[in-house]
């Protein structure tokens, strides 16, 4: 079997059974991407496969033989920042770091997806879905951040998609304890 | 205060106030600032390593086996069947040593061993080992095991009236001063209500795992762990080996929450394991065996009983309550800590018993205590304001005070009222109606909600070293932890204020007990102690910088890796010849006693109700904090969203559901087990008081992480009765809770 | 998970007589079938891969319908322009499941093909009829919150969990399928799903090595309003606990044509055509829907922990009626 995965081309033989995730932490030292629940409930594994975004936990390697494979790794490394990793950094948006790689895997592939037209749960339209704060959290939403940095993640993809920065949410101006 | 016996100590115990910080005097301008974390490109690049991750060579793959009834014994485990698997190493199992339950944080000696007799679903029996994780999972999953069932008890409500007063612990199991009885038959108003919370999963989103090193007789372990050092001790004593012989490096935790604050099953499973096989051996949890077989916060009943007068001033304050754990452990969670100095109040009542349940073990869980208890003594003072016809901040208020109500000690700081006051000007609280559903928009009922913020404040011994290299540069060591919390950035932060070395130029090692003992990262202790080490060594070195540059101390300015004084400038990297070195210890005193020491802080959410099915979503929530001076805007606002987000999660998603027939866990999985996502937070607002605690340690920090956390449900809960009229005393708020005491369609 | 054959199918034809020997399985996402061998729920001792068959396109058919390729990704086929603007309810109702990874993979046949997400049936450790025939059922007086209330047994009382199948329901798809003897069959969605009955433990009328090759669906209705509304326990991703999905035409003030179908409620995607005979004909007014959802929940019965979804039907029902009929 064979898989490009950042770029690289990678040849090993593996247990049919193997996951793509496991593929990747196991075989190939690819440790970026992380295994939350293996179940394709929290998100932390989310690669980009031919450019969408996967769980790769829910995926075997086998089947992505021959597949274009993007993982954290591959997006930018230290020294090298994607813009959306260096956008997380810059709004906290994590905290344990774990579910990040995911996140931000995510965060990538939504962008994609909503510059393609794709609308959301939360659009009001189906044709002309806009970003705005509820959008991207629920694009988001299949990526389970326990620190709960959801505020600083919409953030950070604020600044990536180029929608400035949010609206305050208090009704009242001032400074605390002036 | 230095320890001149080696010259290279400096101690301090907190016996007195100490006024004067370092870092109020430092020039060098980055404390309190929001910093981005100094690990952050590690970890938005996947190059941060967790433990699972460390690549070793000859690993083998364990995969954990839990047991299938929730009472009983085992009678046999049939290890041949699997062992001629493809790829299947061996079945490893030690029915004395294996640890039936994780140990309780700060432990140092073993958690209850021995599996044979199992007391709960999913309790961990064996491990079984194999060239690959797949073939390492197919063999656990077919592991024939023979039990022989007993009876067991599973359900709360069927036994309640069973449960008996545990051990004191970190609070006395029961307090009571005055006649609360006495006092509520007096008084012009009470309530007297019941509030159940849920068993919760802490949820970290990195499951437990350990790989376990042995070389000759001696033990690595990365696991991952908030508390090394005394992780250590506890495994030595399980392994009966000295605890000189465990190592325990955690440089990345994926999250802990209290779910690792003590060593799991897991760890001790992979250290027998490998020693057996003589090669390493790598054990990470199931997302299910992290929800069988780890910690959960306990359910909780608490009877809250308020008596007031006229004005609001309470007279009496009971808060009685239920709590279950397993019959061999003392843990219970002690849901009236805060109670216990929050209001005034003569006659006080605060009661802990404990039904006695064949479920996994109940532990600490993100401020154990005040997370679940503020929901019943917070939502209690709603339901008393709206009885005296005050508005509930008001009535907080008059109950404010500076003294401990039952210590009768001074509060080492505290801003509650300001923290109400600010919040309710932030948050427009003048617009709220103090009559419930008023407020429609379309199918949503709007409603605000408030409650107060407290978290006991703590000092735990903890120990650092710093050296200053020739070149100028410094590297800050210690067995303390980063779980998320921003442990990194702040003692880098720390160690830059105070020395004037620049934090690029800090390298920073932490999660390695080879380095200087430190109590870790659990109930917020982990930025005063740990922050107070790093200052304690900090402060020696400047003293010995002050000596090699011969100017006195107050006289010298470090700065961006100058030490300035006398009208000489040298850099620091010349004054330290081979190297500069110095370690701080800081520990507990008499301040903990002769002060109330806890932050504080406000909660305000305004939440829709959904008019047709009971849906509730959390438009937008102020928190507003004082906590003593923060160390970095930046991470100690990401702990507070945190907190918040618990807070939600609390008020409307979370319970973890045991089967009361037979004790199985039965949303085990974060498909079920519901953790709130992204579309469930707002943007929440957090801001700080600024406050310093000179009680508290010399950094004048206090604990932030789960001051967040304590009171946010209640001010959802709270939220959710003025938008919709619905009282509900058990949480979470699910729609189907709601449904009945809605208006008809 | 269990070890087993993997294959990648050279051809529609080869895989069907591939998976038609006993213990093989079709693969196209995996991402219900894969969650559930790692679990050893399932244990193929084959698994016929189809993802590189060219079945993932949408058509348009001259009758003005449209086919669905089976292998069509839900993002894609939410993001359809075809669908969004012919079957809205569609694209809504695949939008309000799963998160956006899951939709990336999950395909159309596969959706349809979605297990039970019953606590008990996920669990290897207790009984359960359908994963074990004749080792009882655990989810009937135990905790049964998210299960069904209606076309249950005292065998089962699982309920699907599919999204995309209760739009598919009310759009009246067609199922198309390829025998592994050759033959292709068009199965009426109506035909495609079995009550639990005596043999929970089969859900579809689908033999075996019978592939899912696409789904049809009719011309769409002309001048009708869309709706797919779903009620659960958290924002977003999670499954639902009811849901609607609707499509309603009026004529004035009078309700024209219903077609209604359910989720959450059912071992399948529920319609009941009692529900559209309470509506059609009638003045949409709160009285109608009131019949409706008589009729809806007529039969409905909880099992403790799940009571409180019939009042949740009604109400939700009561509103999405308001909403499709403008009332």
């Amino acid at each position: 079997m064979q898989w490009t995965i950042n770029g690289q081309r990678y040849v090993a033989e593996v247990d049919v059974r193997t996951s793509l995730l496991d593929l990747a932490r196991e075989h190939l030292g690819l440790t970026g991407s992380k295994k939350g629940c293996d179940h394709g409930q929290c998100g932390a594994c989310t690669m980009l496969v031919n450019g969408r975004r996967v769980n790769s936990c829910l995926t075997l390697a086998v089947m992505h033989d021959g597949d274009e494979i993007m993982t954290i790794e591959g997006l930018g490394q230290v020294g090298n920042l994607h813009a959306m990793q260096s956008a997380f950094v810059k709004h906290d948006g994590y905290q344990c770091g774990y579910c990040t790689p995911g996140q931000i895997c995510s965060a990538v592939g939504m962008l994609d997806e909503a510059k393609k037209g794709w609308a959301s749960h939360a659009s009001a339209s189906l044709t002309d879905a806009e970003l705005n704060d509820a959008e991207i959290s629920e694009r988001m939403s299949g990526n389970i951040c326990r620190c709960a940095a959801y505020p600083n993640i919409v953030d950070a993809i604020r600044e990536v998609a180029g929608l400035g920065d949010r609206e305050p949410v208090l009704v009242a101006a001032g400074e605390v304890g002036a | 205060m230095f320890d001149f016996g080696d010259g290279k100590t400096n101690s301090l115990t907190m016996d007195k106030p100490h006024p004067v910080s370092l870092l109020d005097t430092g020039v060098q301008g980055v404390i309190s600032h929001p910093l981005d974390r100094v690990d952050g490109p590690l970890k938005v690049s996947g190059s941060a390593t967790y433990s699972a991750e460390y690549q070793i060579d000859g690993l083998a793959h364990g995969v954990l086996v839990g047991a299938k009834i929730g009472h009983g014994k085992i009678v046999s485990v049939d290890a041949d069947a699997v062992k001629s698997l493809p790829g299947v190493i061996d079945v490893v199992t030690d029915f004395d040593t294996f640890i039936k339950v994780p140990q309780q944080g700060g432990e140092t000696g073993a958690p209850t061993q021995g599996v044979k007799e199992i007391d709960y679903f999913g309790q961990i029996v064996a491990i079984v080992l194999a060239e690959s994780f797949e073939a390492a999972r197919e063999a656990a999953q077919l592991l024939p095991i023979t039990y022989e069932k007993s009876e067991g008890t599973y359900d709360f409500a069927a036994h309640r009236d069973e449960a008996d007063k545990p051990s004191d612990a970190m609070i006395p199991a029961h307090y009571t001063q005055g006649d609360v009885d006495q006092a509520m038959t007096d008084a012009d108003v009470t309530v007297d209500l019941t509030y159940i919370t849920p068993s919760q999963n802490s949820a970290a989103m990195e499951p437990h795992a350990s790989i376990a090193v042995w070389e000759d007789d001696a033990l690595t372990l990365y696991s991952s762990h908030q508390m090394p050092t005394s992780g250590a001790q506890q495994l030595a004593k399980s392994l009966g080996i000295s605890a000189k012989k465990v190592r325990i490096i955690a440089r990345y935790i994926g999250g802990g929450f209290g779910s690792k604050l003590g060593i799991a099953p897991e760890s001790v499973a992979a250290a027998i394991a490998a020693k057996q096989l003589g090669r390493p051996v790598k054990a990470v949890m199931a997302r299910t065996q992290v929800f069988d077989a780890t910690v959960r916060r306990s359910n909780t009943e608490q009877r809250v009983r308020l008596a007031a007068g006229r004005d609001g001033k309470l007279t009496a304050i009971g808060h009685d309550s239920l709590t279950s754990n397993l019959a061999s452990e003392e843990y219970f969670e002690p849901v009236g800590i805060g109670t216990h100095f929050l209001y005034a109040g003569e006659n006080r009542s605060i009661t802990h018993d404990m039904v006695r349940l064949n479920l996994l073990l109940s532990g600490s869980m993100r401020a154990p205590g005040e997370a679940v208890g503020m929901v019943g003594l917070e939502c209690a003072m709603d339901e008393l304001a709206e009885k005296l016809g005050m508005d509930p901040i008001a009535l907080r208020k008059v109950n404010d005070t500076q003294t401990d109500p039952e210590k009768q000690v001074p509060h080492s700081s505290r801003q509650l009222s300001r923290a109400l006051d600010d919040g309710a000007r932030l948050f427009g609280w003048d617009k709220r109606h103090a009559k419930p559903a008023i407020q429609r928009e379309g199918e949503w009922l709007i409603g605000m909600g408030v409650a107060s913020a407290t978290r006991a404040n703590m000092l735990q011994q903890s120990s650092a070293k710093v050296e200053i290299h020739p070149d100028g540069s410094a590297t800050v060591s210690s067995a303390m932890t980063d779980i998320g919390t921003g442990s990194y950035t702040i003692l880098a932060q720390i160690a830059s204020e105070i020395l004037g070395i620049p934090v690029e130029t800090i390298t920073m090692s932490l999660g390695d007990t080879n380095d200087p003992p430190a109590a870790g990262s659990g109930g917020s202790w982990g930025a005063g102690s740990a922050g107070s080490a790093v200052y304690l060594a900090c402060e020696m070195l400047r003293s010995n910088l002050a000596k090699a540059m011969d100017v006195p101390e107050d006289s010298l300015t470090l700065k961006d890796g100058m030490a300035i004084g006398d009208n000489r400038s040298r850099a620091i990297g010349d004054l330290v010849g081979k190297g500069m070195e110095a370690t701080g210890e800081i520990k507990p005193g008499k301040q903990e006693k002769e002060t109330t020491q806890a932050s504080y802080g406000a909660h305000f959410a305004e939440v829709g109700v959904n008019v047709v099915t009971g849906e509730v979503r959390v438009r937008r929530m102020l928190g507003i904090f004082a906590a003593g001076r923060v160390l970095n805007a930046k991470t100690a606002r990401s702990q507070c969203l945190g907190g918040m987000t618990f807070g939600i999660g609390t008020a409307l998603t979370e319970d973890l559901i045991h089967d009361t027939r037979d004790g199985k866990l039965v949303n085990r999985d974060l498909a079920e087990y519901h953790v709130p996502v992204n579309a469930d937070v707002p943007q929440l607002e957090v801001h700080f008081i600024d406050e310093r605690d000179i009680h508290a340690n010399p950094i004048h920090a206090k604990g932030i992480g789960e001051l967040g956390i304590a009171g946010a449900a209640a001010a959802v809960v709270n939220a959710i009765y003025n938008a919709c009229g619905v009282r509900v005393r058990d949480m979470p708020i699910t729609c189907d809770k709601l449904l009945d005491g809605l208006p008809p369609l | 998970m269990k070890t087993f054959q993997y294959e990648r199918a050279a051809s529609a034809e080869t895989a069907t007589t591939d998976a038609a020997t006993p213990g093989a399985k079709f693969i196209a996402g995996g991402t219900n079938l894969l969650d559930l061998m790692k679990l050893q729920i399932e244990t193929p001792g084959k698994l016929v891969d189809i993802t590189r068959l060219p079945l993932g396109d949408i058509e348009s058919r001259d009758d003005g319908g449209l086919t669905i390729g089976t292998l069509v990704p839900n993002s894609d086929l939410a993001a359809e322009p075809r669908v969004i603007e012919g079957y809205e309810v569609l694209s809504r109702a695949l939008l309000a499941g799963a998160s956006g990874q899951l939709r990336n993979k999950a395909t159309t046949g596969g959706n349809l093909l979605q297990r039970t997400r019953c606590y008990y049936f996920y669990d290897t450790a207790t009984p359960c009829n359908k994963r074990e025939p004749g080792s009882g059922c655990s989810a009937i007086g135990g905790f049964n919150r998210i299960l069904a209330v209606l076309g249950t047994s005292d065998k089962c009382i699982a309920t699907h969990p599919s999204d995309m199948a209760v739009a598919m329901r009310a759009l009246d798809a067609t199922i198309v399928t390829l025998k592994a003897d050759g033959d292709r069959r068009r199965i009426a969605i109506a035909d495609f799903y079995r009550l639990p009955g005596e043999t929970p433990e089969i859900e579809t009328v689908l033999e075996p090595g019978e592939l899912i090759t696409a789904v049809e669906l009719p011309k769409p209705v002309e001048g009708a309003r869309h709706l797919y509304r779903k009620v659960r326990d958290r924002a977003s991703y999670a499954f639902a606990l009811v849901s609607v999905a609707g499509v309603v035409v009026m004529d004035g003030t009078t309700v024209k044509s219903a077609a209604l179908a359910f989720g959450g409620l059912g071992p399948m995607p529920w319609r009941n055509p009692a529900v559209e005979a309470a509506l059609v004909g009638k003045e949409a007014s709160d009285a109608t829907f009131a019949a409706a959802a008589d009729a809806l929940l007529a039969d409905a019965r909880g099992f403790g922990s799940n009571d409180f979804k019939i009042p949740l039907m009604r109400r939700t029902l009561i509103a999405s009626l308001r909403e499709l009929t403008g009332a």
